[in-house]
């Protein structure tokens, strides 16, 4: 054997014996090792791996929509994709943010803050970091799913308005729930969820949101999606049918055209509304996907207050409109008597000062009744009226046939309009009631204010015998509120004749929309911002010219449709508004002809082409039946919510 | 030396030991891989084995005397080709560590493993006292030593790692005294404190394998890193339970969260699907392979067996405890695969050699 071996080959037996020691030893600890792994702490790691695989990712319910009286679409969806970052592993979003922010052109600064604004949410629910991702959001999303596994697209609805700001303020818009809004909803709603902002959208939200559902999918270690466990489903928003007509919206719409100014056209017998337009609008498409801060501001900072919905919101004097109230004041009180009459040189002097009518320097209108003093608009009359029954019985008729309060539309944030009393310049302005105030009371000036639509109720309700109906948007609405405030026969015959006089009769203050063969009657009103001494000093300028009313309706007794228009800075009331509520006036008869029309035709038995039901978009489902169930449960009041900003 | 008296005197229990550690890899390479772009691995993974089997047997006919005899030229040429390596060596993963035979890529450090064993037996068997010197351990050291900085340079931190226990074991046995080892010990836990201390470390570690410090103690600074790869075997491992989600059932190995888990981390992959009754079989496998070593070293003819036997079981255990270890998340990544169950070439021929190596001790054992 070879030179080298020890000649002793005596082996370390004790040494080799410790080795055995030691290698049980060490199995002894891994085991242990595993032990604590997979038995006690094993529930853990359960859920780890779970939350590994399975990613949760929302299914959003499109929201209802919105039909016409005639289930003509108003509101639509479109499908859209949103950019959805996974947050499962903070250290990850951490690393890939810069990346992410690059690629999908978001400031990294807005980035953040969408992080800091959702951190107090779980960590396996993904947020929304961009909304309406274009083509190369997609292709950065579909080529990075390795690199950066945080990215996933989610299908989303988009709204869809009519264009060109059609119908906008009633409608109203969605924009991204507010911080607010997410904790009132208890859960319901997450960061970068749509939710009504302002108009309809907002009052009916709760119908016509839905529910979301939650899709579970099983990912590997590279973001794939390898398999699906079963879907929560999205309840989609209910669809919610209103009682405006899209033909007579667009006639006001294009009558009322780029005036500052509201149309709102009401059905006295049941409070439908037919028609809302509020100019300037927004068009509310803008608010579809996610505003930019520049464009908010514009809009809120713009002078003309193209988010200000002037149908209930705008508070102006309702100038000569207010002689029907005053009219039907004087003949339930019979202070002064029926049988008075004045007469009109163009003015009149009241507490040693000089109040002019609206015809001074042009002509006078001579000996006035009241019926004269309806139909040719007579201040004079009304002064003297005003004088004799004070402010307080005006307040009190004011406040009973409707005005400086809201008429319970449902639409969020309605203004109250203001009656002025004594007590409330008292409480208000710490001083008396000037006497000489009542006087312009009378013409509807004054601290006197309303809404278009408050005057469209008011003329509505009076024409139809001091029955006043809730005003609404949504059809087939239950609990119609109903005001009533009986007014005598002879009252009603007398102050509905005057208001047939103005458009039909010689000298009436309209009689340049006389509709022939329809009873359109009506009230114009000519509201001054500052009075007429100031105004002859600075010159007619627009800023300073007057608001122009008019209030119409047909048939002379019980109108079926009432029309109340505002042009601001429109001048005589007669001369910009009283033609916008002709054209609707017509529109709704022309319409109504042509229905009836063919309903003879139909019954004998002509060739004449059925009339087309969805002219824009087809309907899915002939009026759901859903719909109108769910609907019925809804009562229309709640009319002032919050803000909708 | 026809010594050799037939297959009677092979360490049949170790064999089946073996076999079985080699079925249960080859299986949860098969469930780690079928669903994938890799499948068909395991059927690679046999291809290895059957390869292994065949140069375990050829090594046990040589005898060990003779192999030792050529230890010094053994030993030039496994350092002569680690300088190859570095030199003209392939690149896979960030280091140079393979050089093409057959098609196949190797890694020399595994046969360098396989030399070191033999130098080291060599060189031990040659020590003429009961007591080992700081002299011959210095020795011992430097002979390790400079293999040892070379598959370092390559970088390979864990195959350099494992040459570190067989000298150690090697030296125990051959006497190491217990002040030697006291101030060893002090100086290896130094360096290790060091590693782990970054004003030095910056020095003397790659950034990857600072990296990998780092991400040891504080796993949740690297999510996507190593810390992410330890964490995701930890989740692998305890969402296993006892019972396991059964064959082909673990998400984390399915989904593929598990790192390289027909690798280095298959143990990761089996816990998971077996659960720990699962690695309690696994275990108990490698213990008794282990023990089995042992045991074969206590019934070597002579000291340079025991060595030789000792020297391969001191490489399997320290691959064992180290992997395993990573696999519970208790040590930092080192790329040190599990012998026998983790996928792949050189690795799984070295174990078969080395295990070559201790039948060829047991089959002389009765030999004058």
């Amino acid at each position: 054997m070879s030179y080298w071996f020890r000649n002793d080959n005596r082996l370390p037996q004790q040494r080799l014996a410790i080795a055995s020691y030691v290698i049980v030893g060490m199995i002894g600890v891994l085991l242990v090792g595993f032990w604590k792994l997979q038995v006690i702490d094993s529930d853990k790691y359960l859920q780890w791996a779970e939350r590994n695989k399975v990613r949760y990712l929302p299914v959003i319910a499109p929201r209802g929509r919105m039909l016409d009286r005639d289930g003509r679409v108003l509101v639509d969806n479109y499908p859209s994709f949103s950019v959805l970052l996974l947050r499962d592993d903070p250290v990850q979003v951490q690393k890939h943010l810069a990346a992410i922010a690059e690629g999908l052109n978001i400031p990294i600064a807005d980035l953040k803050l969408q992080l800091q604004n959702s951190r107090n949410l779980n960590n396996f629910q993904p947020i929304v970091i961009k909304p309406e991702a274009s083509k190369g959001d997609v292709a950065f999303i579909e080529s990075h799913r390795t690199d950066i596994p945080l990215l996933e697209m989610l299908l989303v609805h988009r709204r869809r308005y009519l264009p060109g700001g059609f119908m906008a303020h009633a409608s109203g818009y969605v924009g991204e729930v507010s911080e607010e809004q997410i904790e009132a909803s208890d859960g319901r709603l997450r960061p970068g969820d749509f939710a009504g902002k302002s108009g309809l959208e907002h009052q009916y939200n709760d119908l016509l949101q839905g529910t979301d559902g939650m899709r579970r999918v099983i990912v590997n270690s590279v973001g794939k999606e390898v398999d699906r466990l079963p879907t929560q489903e999205a309840i989609p928003g209910k669809q919610i049918q209103l009682t405006i007509d899209y033909d007579l919206q667009q006639v006001a719409e294009q009558s009322l055209g780029p005036r500052e100014g509201a149309v709102v056209a009401l059905d006295p017998r049941n409070g439908e509304v037919l028609a809302m337009a509020s100019h300037p609008a927004p068009d509310s498409n803008d608010f579809a996907v996610r505003i930019a801060a520049e464009e908010w501001k514009r809009l809120n900072d713009d002078p003309a207050k193209p988010l200000l919905n002037r149908a209930i919101q705008a508070q102006l004097a309702p100038g000569s409109v207010f002689k029907i109230i005053m009219a039907t004041a004087m003949l339930e009180d019979k202070v002064p008597p029926e049988s008075f009459t004045t007469y009109c040189p163009g003015y009149a002097t009241f507490y040693k000062r000089q109040f002019k009518c609206w015809v001074y320097g042009k002509s006078s209108h001579g000996e006035v009744n009241l019926h004269k003093a309806i139909v040719q608009s007579c201040d004079v009359f009304f002064y003297n009226v005003g004088q004799r029954l004070g402010v307080d019985r005006i307040s009190y008729y004011a406040s009973h046939l409707g005005m400086g309060h809201r008429t319970g539309i449902d639409l969020p944030s309605e203004e109250t309009g203001l009656v002025p009393s004594e007590e409330w310049v008292e409480r208000v302005y710490h001083h008396k009631w000037y006497p000489g105030s009542t006087i312009s009371l009378a013409i509807g000036q004054e601290a006197l204010t309303a809404t278009p639509v408050q005057l469209a109720r008011v003329i509505g309700g009076i024409a139809s015998g001091g029955v006043f109906k809730q005003p609404h948007l949504l059809k087939d609405a239950p609990d119609v509120a109903e005001e009533r405030f009986p007014i005598r026969e002879h009252t009603l015959q007398e102050v509905t004749d005057g208001m047939y006089g103005v458009v039909n009769e010689e000298h009436g203050t309209a009689t340049a929309v006389k509709l022939p063969g329809i009873e359109f009657s009506g009230k114009s009103g000519t509201a001054q911002i500052i009075n007429y001494d100031l105004r002859s000093r600075l010159g007619k300028t627009k800023q300073f010219k007057d608001n122009s009313w008019f209030v119409g309706y047909a048939p002379r007794r019980n109108p079926e449709i009432v029309v109340a228009v505002l042009v601001q800075f429109g001048g005589h009331g007669s001369e910009a508004a009283a033609p916008v509520v002709r054209d609707i006036m017509k529109a709704y008869y022309d319409k109504k002809a042509k229905k009836e029309g063919q309903i003879t035709a139909d019954n004998g038995n002509a060739s004449k082409p059925a009339p087309p039901v969805a002219p824009a978009q087809p309907r899915r489902t002939p009026k759901a039946p859903a719909t109108t169930a769910a609907v019925g449960e809804i009562p229309i009041t709640d009319p002032h919510p919050q803000d909708p900003r | 030396m026809n010594d050799v008296t037939g297959t009677r005197d092979y360490d049949w229990w170790l064999l089946a030991v073996m076999t079985m550690i080699c079925a249960v890899g080859v299986l949860e390479i098969y469930s780690a891989t079928h669903g994938s772009s890799l499948a068909g691995m395991h059927m690679k993974q046999v291809r290895w084995l059957a390869v292994g089997f065949v140069l375990m047997f050829a090594l046990s006919r040589i005898d060990y005397h003779l192999i030792l005899e050529q230890a010094p030229i053994l030993y030039l040429v496994g350092i002569a080709s680690l300088i190859a390596v570095l030199l003209t060596g392939h690149t896979r993963f960030g280091a140079k560590r393979w050089i093409p035979i057959l098609g196949e890529f190797f890694q020399v450090s595994e046969l360098v493993k396989l030399i070191i064993i033999v130098v080291l037996a060599r060189f031990f068997a040659e020590v003429r006292s009961d007591e080992l010197s700081l002299r011959d351990l210095i020795k011992a050291g430097l002979l390790v030593g400079l293999p040892l900085g070379l598959i370092l340079k390559q970088p390979d931190l864990g195959t350099a790692l494992v040459l570190v226990p067989m000298v150690v074991v090697g030296a125990f046995l051959a006497g190491l005294q217990w002040q030697h080892a006291a101030i060893f010990t002090l100086a290896g836990v130094l360096l290790i404190g060091s590693v782990f201390f970054p004003p030095v470390s910056r020095h003397i570690l790659k950034p990857y394998q600072r990296e990998r410090i780092t991400s040891f103690l504080h796993p949740e600074e690297d999510a996507k890193g190593s810390g992410y790869q330890l964490l995701q075997s930890k989740i692998a491992v305890g969402s296993g339970g006892f019972w396991g989600k059964g064959f082909g059932n673990g998400s984390q190995n399915q989904l593929g969260y598990i790192p390289v888990r027909y690798s280095d981390f298959i143990m990761s992959a089996w816990a998971e699907e077996q659960g720990f009754k699962g690695v309690l079989l696994a275990l108990g496998l490698y213990m008794a392979l282990l023990l089995r070593l042992v045991q074969n070293a206590q019934r070597a003819k002579d000291r340079a067996g025991m060595f030789l036997v000792m020297g391969v079981a001191a490489a399997l255990g320290f691959h064992v405890l180290v992997n395993v270890a990573m696999v519970i998340g208790a040590m930092p990544v080192t790329g040190i695969p599990l012998p026998l169950m983790s996928y792949g070439g050189s690795a799984t021929l070295f174990v078969f050699m080395a295990i070559g190596l201790v039948m060829n001790v047991r089959l002389r054992r009765f030999v004058n």
